[in-house]
Formats: C-alpha cells, sequence, structure tokens
C-alpha cells in the first residue's frame, strides 16, 4: 500500500485531527452542522473542534449558532452548529438561525447529524436539505442507542437512495469521528459528488417555477439553487421574500460568482 | 426595484397555481422518506423502546406521581446540596476568612503598606472575593453536578411535559417549562433560550417571568438563610431536612408566581391564542458520570464563581470605600443605609439589606458578603473596624447577622422572599433588553417583581406583627 493510500486512509485522519477551539478567523472551508432537535449536533461539534457547547438531552439545548475550527488533512474547517431544526419550512427564530445560515451562509459541506433511533422523522430534513445542496454528509448519529434498541439499519442502502454519504457514527463515544471527517474533506474537495434531488412538481407548477427560476438566473447568475428559491418565493415564504427585498440574496449572489471565479 | 417587480411576477404566477400546492409538496417529501426508511431500516421485531423507557415514564410523567416524584427529585438535589456544602464551607471559611485574612493584612502590614490601600485591598478586595469563594464555591460544585445528571439523563423534558396543561392554562407556552429551568442555573441564559418559543407574545410571557426561578446566584442565599434561621428552630437531626425543605417551598414559590404572572399578563396585556406545538421526550439515556462531573465543575461551576468573584472585589472595594468615607461624622454607607432604613422596615428586612441590593445589581451572588461586610460595620461600631468584619472572633454569619445585625427569623424569612422576588441582575436585564428590543417591556420585567418582592415581604410582616409573633 502507498504512503498516499495510508495517508488518506480514516485512523490517520484522527491522528492528525487538530482541534483549533475558537480560532475561526482562517477558516477556509465551512461546515455547517444541522439536524433535528436532541440529535447530538452539539455532541459531534464539540467532538470535532474540542470546544465544550453546552449539551443536554433535551430538545432545545442550543438555540444560537456557535462556530468552532478543526485542521484535517491540511485544511482548516470552521465548524458552524446551528439549533436544530425539523424542517427548512418553519418559523421560530432559533430555527431561522439554521435555515438562514443554510441558504445564505453558502456552507461548503453541510454534515445533516441524523438520530438513528428516529430515521424516518429525520430523513424529511436530509431531503429538504437536499433539495438546496448536494454538498451533504449524513451523519447517521447514536448508532449505539439503535443497536441497543434491537434497530438495523442498511447504511448502503441508504447511501445509494440518498446519493450522498452516510456515516454511521456513535459521537458521545466518538466512533464514526475519522469517518465523517473524511467524508467532509472528501465532499469538499468535490472527489465525492452527491447528488442534489430534483423538485418533483406537478406540471403547472413546474411551469411557474421554471419561469421564475429563469429571471431569478438571469439576476442573480451566480445562485446555485434558483428553483429551490422560486419554489418558496412562490409558496409565500416570508424569510426567502425578505431576503430578496433587503439584499441579501444579492450579495449571496456575488459572493457566488467570486468563488466560481476564484 | 428589481426586486419589487420580481415579487409582483410572482404574485401574479400564484393566483394561476392550484391552491394547496404546498402543502402537496410536502406531503411528498414525507412519503419519500417514509419509503426510504421502510427500506433502510429493519426493528428486528424489538419494540421500538425498552421496556424499562416506558415504565419509567409512566411513573415520572403520571398526572399525580409525576408531579410528586418531582418533588422529591429536587428536594433531593438539595437535600444533598445543603448537606454537603455545610462541612466544606466551614472549613473554607475557617481557612480562608479566619486564618488568611490576619495572615495576610500582617504581610502588608510588615510591608509598610498605607492603610487606605490595606483597607481597599485587604479589607474589601480580599474579604469579599475570600466570603464568596466560602459561601458559594461548595453549594455549586454540588448542586450543577446532580442537576447535570438529570439533564443528561432526558428528565428536563419530562418536567415540560407535567406542567404543559398548567402553562396552558395560564396561557403561556409549554416550553416555557425548558426556559423556566435554564432559569435555575442562570436567568440570562433561560431569557435567551426563550427563542425555543415561536410565538411574540408567550416569548414575552416566559422572559418576564423567568426572573422568577431561582438562579445560581441566589441558591447560596436561600441555602443561608434557610440553614440559620429555618434549620435551626427544630432538633438538630431534623435541621438540614427543614432547611432543605424550606429552600424547595421558596423555589416552588417561585413557580406559583409564574403561573400567576402569565395568567395575568396572558388575560391582560399580552392577550392572545396559546400555540401548539410539538415536544419530543428524548429516550433516557445513562448520564456520562464522570465526564458530566468534570464539565459541570470546569465549565459551571468555574464560570459562576469567576464571575462572581470579578464582581466581588469591586463590590469590595466599594463597600470599604463608602464605609470609610465619613460625612458629618458617620460614614456614606451609614447615611444610605438609614435613608433605606424606612422602607426595610415596612419590608421586616433593613436598610442595610437593601443597601446591599443595591451595591449588588451587578450579581446576586455577592448579596450574603456585601450584607456581612455592611452589617458588621455599620452595626457594631465598639467592635469592629469601619468596613471589616473579621475582627470578630464569632465571625459565622448567623453569629454576625442575629449577634450584630440584631435579625430575627422574620427577616431570614423575608430575606428568603425577597431573594426570590427583587429585581433581575444587570447582565439579566442587558440580555432582557437584548432579547426583546423594547424598553417598556425591560422596565416591566425589572420593576415588576421587585413590586411584588415588596408587597409580599410587606404583607408577611405587617401579617407577623398584627398576630405578635414578631
Amino acid at each position: 500500500m502507498s504512503a498516499d493510500a495510508c495517508g488518506s486512509c480514516a485512523v490517520a485522519n484522527l491522528a492528525n485531527l487538530q482541534r483549533l477551539g475558537l480560532q475561526v478567523e482562517q477558516g477556509e472551508v465551512v461546515v455547517a452542522l444541522t439536524g433535528n432537535p436532541n440529535t447530538g449536533k452539539s455532541t459531534v461539534f464539540n467532538m470535532l473542534t474540542g470546544l465544550r457547547q453546552h449539551v443536554g438531552n433535551w430538545p432545545g439545548t442550543t438555540v444560537t449558532r456557535a462556530e468552532g475550527a478543526y485542521r484535517s488533512g491540511g485544511a482548516v474547517h470552521r465548524v458552524v452548529d446551528l439549533p436544530g431544526t425539523y424542517s427548512l419550512l418553519s418559523t421560530s427564530s432559533d430555527e431561522d438561525a439554521a435555515r438562514d445560515f443554510l441558504l445564505f451562509g453558502d456552507p461548503d459541506v453541510t454534515v445533516v447529524v441524523v438520530d438513528a433511533t428516529r430515521l424516518e422523522r429525520n430523513l424529511n430534513l436530509v431531503l429538504q436539505v437536499l433539495q438546496i445542496t448536494d454538498r451533504v454528509v449524513v451523519a447517521l448519529n447514536m448508532m449505539d442507542e439503535a443497536a441497543r434498541h434491537g434497530v438495523r439499519l442498511d447504511v448502503r442502502h441508504l447511501e445509494r437512495e440518498l446519493e450522498v454519504p452516510v456515516v454511521p457514527m456513535s459521537a458521545r463515544r466518538g466512533e464514526g469521528v475519522s469517518e465523517l471527517l473524511e467524508a467532509i474533506a472528501s465532499t469538499a474537495a468535490g472527489t465525492t459528488v452527491g447528488r442534489s434531488r430534483p423538485l418533483r412538481l406537478p406540471a403547472s407548477v413546474a411551469a411557474a417555477v421554471d419561469l421564475l427560476a429563469g429571471r431569478l438566473a438571469m439576476e442573480f447568475a451566480g445562485l446555485s439553487n434558483v428553483r429551490w428559491v422560486a419554489l418558496r418565493l412562490l409558496e409565500g415564504d416570508a424569510s426567502i421574500t425578505d431576503a430578496l427585498v433587503d439584499g441579501r440574496l444579492g450579495d449571496l449572489d456575488a459572493a457566488m460568482r467570486c468563488r466560481k471565479a476564484s | 426595484m428589481e426586486a419589487h417587480a420580481l415579487l409582483a411576477d410572482v404574485d401574479r404566477l400564484r393566483a394561476d397555481l392550484p391552491p394547496g400546492f404546498a402543502d402537496d409538496l410536502v406531503v411528498a417529501i414525507y412519503d419519500e422518506a417514509e419509503a426510504i426508511a421502510r427500506a433502510s431500516v429493519d426493528t428486528d421485531g424489538l419494540p421500538a423502546r425498552l421496556v424499562w423507557d416506558q415504565r419509567l415514564d409512566r411513573l415520572l410523567t403520571h398526572r399525580v406521581g409525576g408531579f410528586v416524584a418531582m418533588g422529591v427529585l429536587f428536594y433531593l438535589v438539595f437535600w444533598f446540596t445543603i448537606a454537603g456544602a455545610a462541612l466544606p464551607s466551614d472549613l473554607l471559611f475557617e481557612v480562608l476568612v479566619e486564618h488568611g485574612h490576619p495572615a495576610i493584612r500582617s504581610v502588608f502590614e510588615g510591608a509598610g503598606s498605607p492603610a487606605w490601600l490595606t483597607g481597599v485591598l485587604v479589607d474589601g478586595v480580599y474579604l469579599g472575593v475570600a466570603w464568596v469563594v466560602a459561601v458559594m464555591l461548595p453549594p455549586m460544585a454540588i448542586f450543577f453536578p446532580l442537576f447535570t445528571l438529570l439533564e443528561d439523563l432526558g428528565y428536563l423534558p419530562r418536567v415540560a411535559f407535567n406542567l404543559d396543561r398548567l402553562f396552558a392554562g395560564a396561557g403561556a407556552h409549554g416550553k416555557q417549562a425548558l426556559t423556566m429551568m435554564m432559569g435555575f442555573g442562570c436567568n440570562a441564559a433561560g431569557v435567551t433560550a426563550t427563542r425555543i418559543i415561536d410565538s411574540p407574545r408567550e416569548r414575552l410571557i416566559a422572559i418576564i417571568t423567568n426572573n422568577f426561578s431561582i438562579c445560581n446566584g441566589r441558591w447560596p442565599t436561600l441555602i443561608l438563610m434557610g440553614t440559620i434561621f429555618l434549620g435551626t428552630l427544630v432538633p438538630a437531626p431534623l435541621a438540614g431536612a427543614v432547611a432543605a425543605a424550606s429552600v424547595v417551598l421558596v423555589a416552588c414559590l417561585g413557580i406559583v408566581v409564574s403561573f400567576v404572572v402569565a395568567s395575568v399578563l396572558s388575560r391582560t396585556v399580552l392577550r392572545g391564542e396559546t400555540s401548539v406545538y410539538t415536544l419530543e421526550l428524548p429516550p433516557y439515556r445513562r448520564p456520562q458520570v464522570w465526564r458530566t462531573i468534570y464539565t459541570s465543575v470546569v465549565d459551571r461551576t468555574l464560570k459562576v464563581l469567576t464571575r462572581a468573584l470579578v464582581m466581588a472585589a469591586p463590590a469590595g472595594a466599594v463597600i470599604w470605600s463608602i464605609s470609610n468615607v465619613r460625612i458629618g461624622g458617620s460614614s456614606l454607607a451609614a447615611h444610605l443605609a438609614a435613608a433605606l432604613d424606612p422602607v426595610g422596615v415596612v419590608m421586616g428586612l433593613n436598610g442595610i439589606i437593601l443597601l446591599a441590593y443595591v451595591v449588588a445589581i451587578p450579581a446576586n451572588e455577592i448579596i450574603i458578603p456585601t450584607i456581612l461586610m455592611l452589617t458588621v460595620s455599620l452595626g457594631a461600631g465598639a467592635h469592629a473596624q469601619a468596613g471589616v468584619m473579621m475582627d470578630l472572633s464569632t465571625a459565622q454569619a448567623g453569629a454576625v447577622l442575629v449577634g450584630v445585625g440584631g435579625w430575627t427569623v422574620l427577616t431570614g424569612v423575608n430575606l428568603m422572599l425577597f431573594t426570590l422576588l427583587h429585581h433581575p441582575c444587570s447582565t439579566t436585564v442587558l440580555t432582557i433588553g437584548r432579547e426583546t428590543r423594547s424598553l417598556k417591556w425591560t422596565a416591566v420585567a425589572t420593576v415588576l417583581p421587585l413590586a411584588l418582592g415588596f408587597l409580599v415581604t410587606a404583607g408577611t410582616t405587617g401579617a407577623a406583627r398584627l398576630f405578635g409573633v414578631a
């Protein structure tokens, strides 16, 4: 086996993990942590950054976003821990914080932390996130608990269905962290390319979305998910409408063009 | 404006779409999630949750049993805290105050330090800090890990579940139970935690009533008062149990006040619908005991202690200074305390206690040290230097308050009530300002508890005097 293969294997990843705590200013790769409430996002965050965000066994422990960083594989990763949310369509101010960051913070990789014992409900959010971005890693957390409850998960099947990396882990035991690091790195580098899920729309809605998406694409050429934005506007989403009016959508567009040019 | 033209287009397009198309899209996502999950999950025929989980929930969320269990659990937490903190507190007091203070004083005097410098640094700053450590560190180091263990176990959402019906009855949001629990640690954190409540009306209620959760800066005051004034009313073997019961009683009173204030607000100025919400009861998880103890000591206890020390040091200097600046024969502190005394007497307290609450606005943690230092310097001119208390041989807190300050059981009880019902600390007030972005509501949240405190203590005092108890 070549030295290169060793260097990129999972065990080496963990050995080379350098927790950078709060040094976020030098961030290169932006990693967003999202997921349903009480799935262990902050535990994953603490595992990656070496910080000690308050974690607790109840939904709503994190209400503001926390940031930290780690270095792995030569790249500095800035990790953003978001409040838990059941859906991207929803409303409370902690959930808004999560959604706005996914939409307008333009993370390089979005890690959706999923409670393996409650897969079906958690998948709703995964599917919604996949409508926005294809740079997604699913962290299938609490595998130890799933095993204890006699729940077995077919990770390969899940990966095939979702078409993004799925990493089984148990964050509070530190299991699966190195595999998560690897999945994040390869997704950020573009060596693993996920597929965002096309919006399946009835014909009349599709026509309206296409029309609007066309206009949006002319206006904001850098925006990668114009069809999703178009759909949200048609549904009358207040937060997206605000973003359009107050110019945040335009700013995001400018940032994305910059990134594509470089 | 380009954006507005775009929005006009959006409105036009939307008019042609079938109604409810958005709902259909959500349903499609749910169907897809269900299909994927069905194909990926194999439950092996085992029940989804272990049997003991369900049994535990049947007890802890029982209509009656749930409340009994809640009372027993919290009572045990405080009993452990009070019983366990007594010995280390005495030890710390002996080391830091009885021996440490004269030792450091003699070092300063030996080095030829001027009297005012020794006064400010040793009698002011050092003593203030030493008192805070002795009074606060032991109870916090026991209380925080115990509370965090309950939190890690997954008990808090069960409390929210139990209290939900009561909150709904009071016109408040059920998730307020969670922010209330956060408030038992720190009110500023509790106020920030109200972001989990969607409705602005219910969030405001949760913010205003959060102060009725006793924060960790106030527990030591309650514990001390319960121990000195109520524990001593019964035979020694029962003292700890009675003291713990009195603390739990005040905490429960706080919850009752929360409900009453929430009801009144939601029936008057903050009228509106009660929102429907989902509350997940997470599975019980075995707490990671050592990690919990480590993080709750390092992160919470030391953080709170640091904050207390940062506040105590300047407060100590302020107390020494106002006790030593003389205007017309008596100190500034004496003038201020005398001015506040009439109000204090009506409330069954005294001017010194009220002055301490003014000095200690930055942090509730330093109330007791401040009261002690002021009591000694003002109350016993004969045997104490101005601003210093440690020259007394009987320097234990109880002896000082009863012997020098002339406190009675009524004073102790009223201080416990006032500990529950007074303005939030300055950090919390600033947090309320930031979260509500409203001067009006910040003012309400600040003044309302103070007004309640005045009414309640004046009420108990009046009643006690009427019946000749005090």
